[in-house]
């Protein structure tokens, strides 16, 4: 069970702490844009161009893998609809993309973007008002989710549906949204989504170095969401919630809001896929329901078992490698990667349940004096023994 | 498409008339004039001939008046008529007789010229003709097809043609199809006769025929009273054929989430395992139907590929509940008590079994077809067909049901079963073997997924993506109805599935999907335990 001495935040904030995080940081946002822009393309070192977006999606895949451990590895909420948020913060950036095209579509509408042209719209549907200012758009990359995740919390908190049952509904809840995105008359673009984006605040996407600035915007917001993770589980508010996570009833006993420190972390959660989404967006030129599709909600729960559950740093590193290894392999052996996803998903959760992180904290010399160790994560909680 | 099939009913009749044309040479005389007369000189003549051949009855007509219509009538330099062939233009046929005709150089033969009027007059007169066929169903389309243009001339045939007729469903046909000729062009009776009859009939074509009929102007008072009370009776039969249809159809789509959720209403319900795989299961299930059939095909008489569905089912039973002896037995029995990562791990499982599935049988869809006695349908009311394959697979599912229900109720392996899952320690205590009984009840659930992938054959397509269309609905279902509860999952399934079903036709297919998600997300906020809660020590666990 957890100790609790682990989590002290004593030593959370330290020059430790702070060393590391600024050394990543420069790795990530500094040393990459060097190796692409500073020395001749020829060199072993250099980044190539076609690298960069690649990197930048990762990064977006690690800030939505962090999102979900939030509230999987800190409060046990499983949500299998994270990928909707996800999506939800892509769709809002893709309109004020698709509003920036202007003239230069297929149909030179300076209004209506190609699709609703050729689906023979007569004017811009309302919830399409706004998205031609940025700062709109950002409002909404943050509102969206977080208000569709507040709303659902809200009534799942509130009735005390958790574990599994919530897992379904959030399935169910993102299931919905795929089948509602795939209506042309939605107004989203239908089945093609929105896509041939040309530029972003005036820099053409496709320009390298415009996908050099969404990168290191990428892992700028990473930096972020990761401060904040790591603000709120270190928090009062953070105890609260792997309290509720091992033992709901009796932290609702001791007179906690139950209900109100899993709404904010689940809103929290939500805010911070759809930022995930929104700089996904930009630099992968599309974005389509098939985001919604209950398969990649689950994909980011074995990003988080793999990297180490309930570690944050966990989250992202395993995002970043279950995704190296796609990359590869679904070049190199399509036919390999389902099975090798499929043995990763069988893999982790039998043999190695606190992930890479845990595995790295096993050997016992790699771990540094004075730093906290990840929370070890068991599933069954205190509560049903109690009820048993 | 129907003019089209109709048509290529025509052209193999024809090969058929020509050998009658030898064999019924009666009126010959009579015949001969009128295909001379095809090729006169003004269009009105061609057109009284192309008439009177259709009114005529001699099915030989029907290669002559084709020909006309394809442009391959020509008069050759005696005036007589010759037939081009339609695949050699360089083989005559002569059209009164049939005979092949050869020593003609092709520039002594002049074209019958046609245009748009007269093509229009020769399908009204080939439908007509068609009503002589001797095939049975040709004469069938014929009478369905003369609905379309009711004419007095049509008139004038469909009695001719129903005095003749025995078969009762083409005579129905027929009878239809005349009154709505003798509706359209009769004198004041015969329409008063011709409402009054067509007043019985459930057929949403009779009703715009009738619509089309009472909107002429300067109708009589009496008939239009008459026509628009037998509309205002046709649209409430209609209507009422329509809920009927939507409740079958629901029940249907009900009958297929209750057997997809079923296997899960054990392994989710009573075990309390989150098994992602279950579609798999059913997925597996599809697969050894199509093996089955294969099997049959290649090994066995053909006079036996009917059965193949019967061997399927226990079949995929055993081999389906085989695996998830091995699946609990290799994994889920390590992660009891955890149901976050039991899903996450069956999830890995149902990946690797898709991608294996692909790897071996390719992601193609495979065809799985009904066996004889599942093919067609039947129309109880008129107006929409029950088919086989539907109404046998709700049979099917009830069947699974119940026997289920009896196997937990009655048979010792269900008491321990019960026992176990209620209460573990105290049931091996009593000398119950746990381990023993989890690997059965998986199994037990899985073989029934694999039935269900079975019957899911029978209406669908049969591909590595078959599981995922029904995992999150059937997960749904035994959420909604109430876990571990086999009545809440019957009452969860039907229910889903007629309100979807009555939901189409309003907000359309996708949208009533949608709507049903939400609803059911809704309700579970309401009563997180579903429909039918078990209440007490049990509902704790």
């Amino acid at each position: 069970m957890a100790d609790p001495t682990e989590i002290t935040t004593r030593g959370a904030w330290g020059p430790g702490f702070w060393a590391k995080f600024v050394a990543t940081g420069l790795l990530l946002a500094v040393v990459v844009p060097v190796l692409n822009l500073g020395i001749s393309p020829n060199s072993f070192a250099a980044v190539p161009d076609y690298i960069v977006p690649l990197l930048g999606k990762y990064v977006c895949y690690a800030i939505l893998a962090l999102s979900l451990d939030l509230i999987w590895g800190y409060a046990g909420i499983l949500s299998l609809g994270q990928g909707a948020f996800f999506a939800l913060g892509g769709y809002c950036m893709g309109m004020y993309l698709m509003r920036q095209i202007g003239t230069r579509g297929v149909y030179q509408n300076p209004i209506l973007p190609d699709f609703m042209v050729f689906l023979q719209y007569k004017e811009l549907p309302w919830f399409w008002y706004g998205f031609d200012h940025f700062t709109w758009t950002l409002l909404m990359i943050v509102l969206v989710p977080g208000a569709l995740a507040f709303i659902f919390g809200w009534l799942a908190f509130r009735s005390r549906v958790s574990g599994v049952y919530l897992s379904i509904i959030t399935q169910a809840m993102t299931y919905a949204l795929l089948l509602a995105f795939f209506r042309n008359d939605m107004g989203f673009g239908g089945n093609n989504g929105l896509t041939d984006y040309k530029d972003i605040l005036g820099w053409d996407v496709h320009s390298p170095a415009t996908r050099l600035g969404l990168y290191v915007a990428s892992v700028l917001g990473l930096g972020a969401a990761y401060l904040i993770c790591r603000y709120v589980t270190r928090s009062k508010l953070g105890r609260v919630l792997l309290a509720l996570r091992d033992a709901e009833s009796r932290v609702r006993f001791l007179g906690y809001s139950v209900t109100n420190a899993k709404l904010l972390v689940f809103t929290l959660s939500a805010v911070l896929a759809g930022i995930a989404g929104a700089l996904y967006v930009p630099q992968v030129g599309i974005i389509n329901p098939s985001e919604f599709s209950p398969g990649n909600s689950i994909e980011v729960a074995i990003w988080v078992s793999v990297g180490g559950r309930g570690t944050l740093v966990g989250a992202a590193i395993g995002a970043v490698l279950v995704n190296l290894g796609k990359t590869w392999l679904t070049g190199a052996f399509p036919e390999s990667w389902l099975f090798v996803l499929g043995a990763l998903f069988v893999v982790t959760t039998l043999i190695f349940p606190r992930g890479v992180v845990g595995l790295v904290h096993q050997l016992r010399w790699l771990r540094p004096r004075g730093e906290s160790a990840p929370t070890p994560v068991e599933d069954k909680p205190i509560a049903a023994e109690e009820q048993a | 498409m129907a003019a089209r099939l109709l048509r290529q009913a025509l052209v193999s009749l024809a090969a058929l008339v020509l050998l009658l044309a030898v064999v019924v040479p009666a009126r010959a005389d009579d015949f001969a004039n009128l295909v001379t007369s095809l090729a006169s000189d003004t269009f009105a003549e061609k057109e009284q001939a192309i008439v009177a051949l259709g009114n005529f009855g001699d099915a030989r007509a029907v290669t002559i008046l084709l020909a006309l219509s394809d442009d391959r009538l020509r008069t050759g330099p005696n005036n007589e008529v010759l037939i081009v062939g339609s695949d050699d233009p360089s083989k005559l046929t002569d059209a009164v007789t049939g005979a092949p005709v050869k020593g003609i150089a092709p520039d002594s033969l002049t074209r019958v010229i046609v245009n748009n009027r007269l093509r229009g007059r020769i399908e009204a007169a080939l439908g007509g003709l068609t009503l002589f066929s001797p095939d049975r169903n040709t004469r069938f389309a014929a009478a369905r097809d003369a609905l379309k243009h009711p004419s007095s001339e049509g008139t004038a045939r469909l009695q001719k043609a129903l005095a003749a007729e025995i078969d009762p469903e083409v005579r129905g046909a027929m009878q239809t199809s005349l009154l709505a000729a003798q509706l359209m062009s009769g004198t004041k009776d015969e329409q008063l006769a011709a409402i009054k009859g067509l007043s019985g009939v459930t057929d949403p074509q009779i009703k715009n025929l009738l619509d089309e009929f009472r909107a002429k102007p300067d109708l009589d008072p009496e008939v239009k009273m008459a026509a628009d009370a037998a509309a205002a009776s046709i649209d409430q039969r209609l209507r009422l054929v329509g809920i009927v249809a939507n409740l079958f159809q629901g029940l249907s789509l009900g009958s297929v989430l209750l057997l997809a959720a079923i296997g899960l209403a054990i392994t989710f319900g009573v075990m309390g395992v989150i098994n992602m795989a279950h579609g798999e299961m059913i997925m597996v299930g599809a697969y050894v139907a199509y093996v089955v059939q294969e099997f049959f095909r290649a090994f066995l008489p053909p006079g036996w590929i009917d059965a193949y569905l019967v061997v399927a089912v226990p079949v995929a039973f055993l081999f389906a509940g085989l695996l998830g002896v091995i699946l609990e037995r290799t994994l889920i029995r390590f992660l009891y008590g955890r149901p976050l990562e039991t899903l996450l791990a069956t999830w890995g499982v149902s990946l690797i079994m898709q991608q294996a599935v692909r790897s071996v049988f390719g992601s193609p869809n495979k065809e799985v077809s009904n066996p004889s006695w599942m093919t067609g349908g039947f129309d109880p009311i008129g107006g929409f067909t029950v088919t086989w394959n539907r109404l046998y697979i709700i049979f099917f599912c009830f069947a699974v049901l119940g026997v289920l229900a009896l196997i937990l109720n009655r048979t010792s392996f269900g008491l321990h079963m019960r026992a176990v899952t209620q209460n573990r320690p105290m049931a091996a205590a009593m000398g119950i073997r746990a381990a023993r009984i989890d690997a059965l009840t998986f199994g037990l659930g899985s073989g029934i997924a694999g039935m269900a992938g079975v019957a899911l054959s029978q209406i669908g397509n049969v591909s590595p993506n078959l599981g995922q269309i029904y995992i999150v609905d059937s997960f749904l279902v035994v959420v909604f109805g109430g876990v571990g509860n086999l009545l809440g999952t019957l009452v969860g399934a039907l229910s889903l599935g007629v309100v979807n079903k009555l939901l189409e036709p309003v907000a359309g297919a996708i949208l009533g999907k949608i709507v049903v998600l939400v609803v059911i997300i809704l309700f579970i906020q309401r009563r997180p335990r579903g429909l039918f809660a078990l209440r007490g020590r049990t509902a704790e666990t």
